[in-house]
């Protein structure tokens, strides 16, 4: 029963998915794929700079480094066909372990950025995170076998909406059962005071480096689904203007919101899609958000609320109506 | 053996830019503990200011050495400016809210200037300003003569330049940390703030005057790189910045004579093991010395560990 209600999200979800993918025309699509790979980007930032008060500014380079394994390991396995299995479920199951390896090879970058420097306070991990970022283009630009500048073409289409949609709802299935597990208390302790949280018996280091990791993977899940929609997947996709543009729906959703990751995240991608004809002002208008956001309203839109809070003290379950 | 002083000599001009922006860093962690993302970009508008007040001067027609100097002086002038107003307007109102409300802000300043330097000239402006997202030239400040050989190095006036500035000004910052009014105040308050304030000094104030001298070595730096490597861009304070905060780190941040060491080995590391090994992955290097120093000697050099209290 237990089970059942973990994966109830997933199985309400693919249809509702599939149904969208079929009746919305193409452009209407695109924008939806990219507004699902944005909130998983969001969201799964959202555990590091929004439950655990660091700050990561590296994003992308996880993302390219889940984009790329995962292209490679489809391109590789393109013609493959897994015994016992059709074609089409085949190369569904491919691209689902292709992705999974993706996420795994993020998510150890994560542990190699984040072990020398979550040890430390804050700051440093912005600024190796941004170095990680700028330098993983480099090594993948001078890599002949990662496709160098030009990057790796021919990727096959195999992201859909569905996918997308299914990568959303698992990160913030992850992200709102981490927040209320004994792992994501600790987390929150570490926001509220490091110092305090230690004197409490909580591994700090050890704690903020386990959320990196998390969050590195699905960034790197983000990368795979992404790469697999553009088809692809060179170094310009991942420089640091992708990881400011989530940092900037993170911020502005409010950190430690996953309900507002998740509408900053519709909320910009829909409007720079409108914004389309002025693509120079988006990131000044990204950089400006920041600063006229930290100067007037630090918590962003929701702070560190969560829509379903609001809602669950309008709409009481019956069992707390019992309680009272 | 010619190619070794030729890394010696490269690797030495180097290091001392990165040294001066790496004191630019280190002086405003010591003073605020704030890690000012901005100023690889100060740095950056410090070579369009030069550039800017050259075409100005019609540089390109005649160089001479007194228009070098008003460049010179004119962008000290631009990015001092330049290093208060960030302070002033987008700090100083977060002093004493959470650190990473500073931090995002720094962030937010530092893609501020990369990306509205990139946006397409507006047409109120004079001159051709914002420059946009294509490289510019530094045009030549003064003719370049070579002064002596050894070997097969040659050594130029303007190796001799960016040597002699770079040291002039690191002399001038020791002493005026160390022998003035202004520098002890600075040392207070780098030691604690609240106490200072009590013993009468302006915080504020020193606070300012860190912020412009960080900014006016930053600039000075952008010239003497700019004079020799004449390709500029709006973003091309991203990488020089994120290596002088790895020089900062290594010579144990908040220490300015730590921060000059840092600086000249970071320096000749990159140089050499660029010039002899791995040349394609040369920004890499800086990289990696940062991950060994947080591994192994998170304090730099220089530092001293300090805990953290209440």
């Amino acid at each position: 029963m237990k089970l059942l209600k973990n994966f109830l999200p997933f199985l309400i979800g693919i249809p509702i998915l599939w149904g969208i993918q079929l009746i919305s025309p193409p452009h209407i699509a695109i924008i939806l794929v990219n507004v699902g790979v944005n909130i998983i980007l969001a969201v799964s930032l959202n555990v590091v700079n929004g439950f655990t008060g660091q700050f990561s500014i590296g994003h992308a380079g996880f993302m390219a480094a889940g984009a790329y394994t995962t292209a490679k390991i489809t391109l590789a396995l393109q013609d493959t066909l897994l015994p016992g299995l059709s074609p089409w479920l085949s190369t569904q199951t491919i691209f689902l372990m292709a992705l999974v390896a993706g996420m795994l090879l993020s998510g150890t970058m994560g542990l190699l950025v984040g072990m020398p420097s979550l040890r430390l306070r804050g700051d440093y991990l912005a600024i190796v995170t941004l170095g990680f970022n700028e330098i993983i283009r480099v090594f993948i630009e001078n890599i002949r076998w990662l496709g160098g500048a030009t990057g790796l073409s021919g990727v096959p289409p195999y992201t859909t909406l569905v996918w997308v949609g299914l990568g959303a709802i698992a990160t913030i299935s992850m992200a709102r059962r981490l927040v209320s597990s004994t792992h994501g208390r600790a987390l929150l302790a570490i926001r509220e005071d490091e110092i305090a949280a230690e004197a409490m018996g909580v591994n700090t280091t050890k704690y903020k480096i386990r959320a990196f990791v998390i969050s590195s993977a699905f960034a790197g899940l983000g990368g795979g689904l992404l790469g697999h929609y553009i088809l692809l997947v060179t170094p310009k996709t991942f420089t640091f203007i992708k990881s400011m543009e989530v940092v900037g729906m993170v911020v502005l959703g409010g950190m430690g919101s996953i309900s507002g990751s998740i509408i900053s995240a519709t909320l910009l991608t829909v409007l720079l899609e409108g914004l389309r004809g002025l693509d120079q002002y988006r990131m000044v208008m990204y950089a400006l958000l920041l600063v006229i956001l930290m100067l007037t309203r630090p918590t962003g839109l929701f702070g560190t609320h969560e829509i379903w809070d609001v809602l669950s003290r309008y709409f009481p379950k019956r069992k707390a109506v019992q309680k009272a | 053996m010619s190619e070794f002083l030729q890394h010696l000599v490269n690797g030495i001009s180097l290091g001392t830019i990165y040294a001066l922006i790496a004191l630019g860093y280190t002086m405003v962690y010591g003073v605020l503990k704030l890690i000012n993302f901005a100023h690889g970009d100060v740095y950056m508008v410090g070579a369009f200011g030069g550039f800017y007040l050259a075409h100005l001067l019609g540089v390109n027609d005649s160089p001479s050495l007194p228009k070098t100097l008003v460049v010179f002086v004119g962008s000290m002038l631009i990015c001092g400016t330049l290093g208060f107003l960030i302070e002033r307007l987008a700090y100083r109102p977060l002093r004493y809210r959470p650190r990473l409300t500073a931090l995002i802000t720094a962030i937010g300043i530092s893609f501020l200037l990369e990306f509205g330097f990139q946006l397409p000239r507006w047409s109120f402006m004079p001159f051709d300003f914002p420059p946009g997202p294509t490289p510019r030239f530094f045009p030549e400040l003064f003719p370049r003569t070579i002064w002596f050989n050894i070997g097969e190095v040659s050594i130029s006036n303007y190796d001799a330049l960016a040597l002699g500035v770079a040291i002039l000004f690191m002399v001038g910052l020791e002493f005026i940390i160390y022998r003035t009014k202004f520098g002890v105040a600075m040392r207070a308050v780098s030691f604690d703030p609240n106490i200072a304030g009590l013993m009468g000094i302006p915080v504020d104030r020193i606070i300012s005057g860190t912020f412009i001298l960080g900014s006016v070595l930053a600039s000075v730096a952008a010239l003497l790189v700019s004079i020799s490597r004449p390709r500029i861009d709006p973003i091309m304070g991203l990488m020089p910045g994120l290596k002088a905060f790895v020089a900062a780190v290594f010579g144990g941040i908040g220490n300015v004579p730590g921060a000059m060491v840092g600086g000249l080995i970071l320096g000749l590391s990159e140089e050499f093991v660029a010039g002899y090994m791995l040349s394609s992955f040369r920004d890499a290097i800086a990289f990696a010395i940062l991950i060994l120093v947080l591994l192994f000697r998170p304090e730099g050099l220089f530092g001293r560990i300090t805990t953290e209290k209440v």
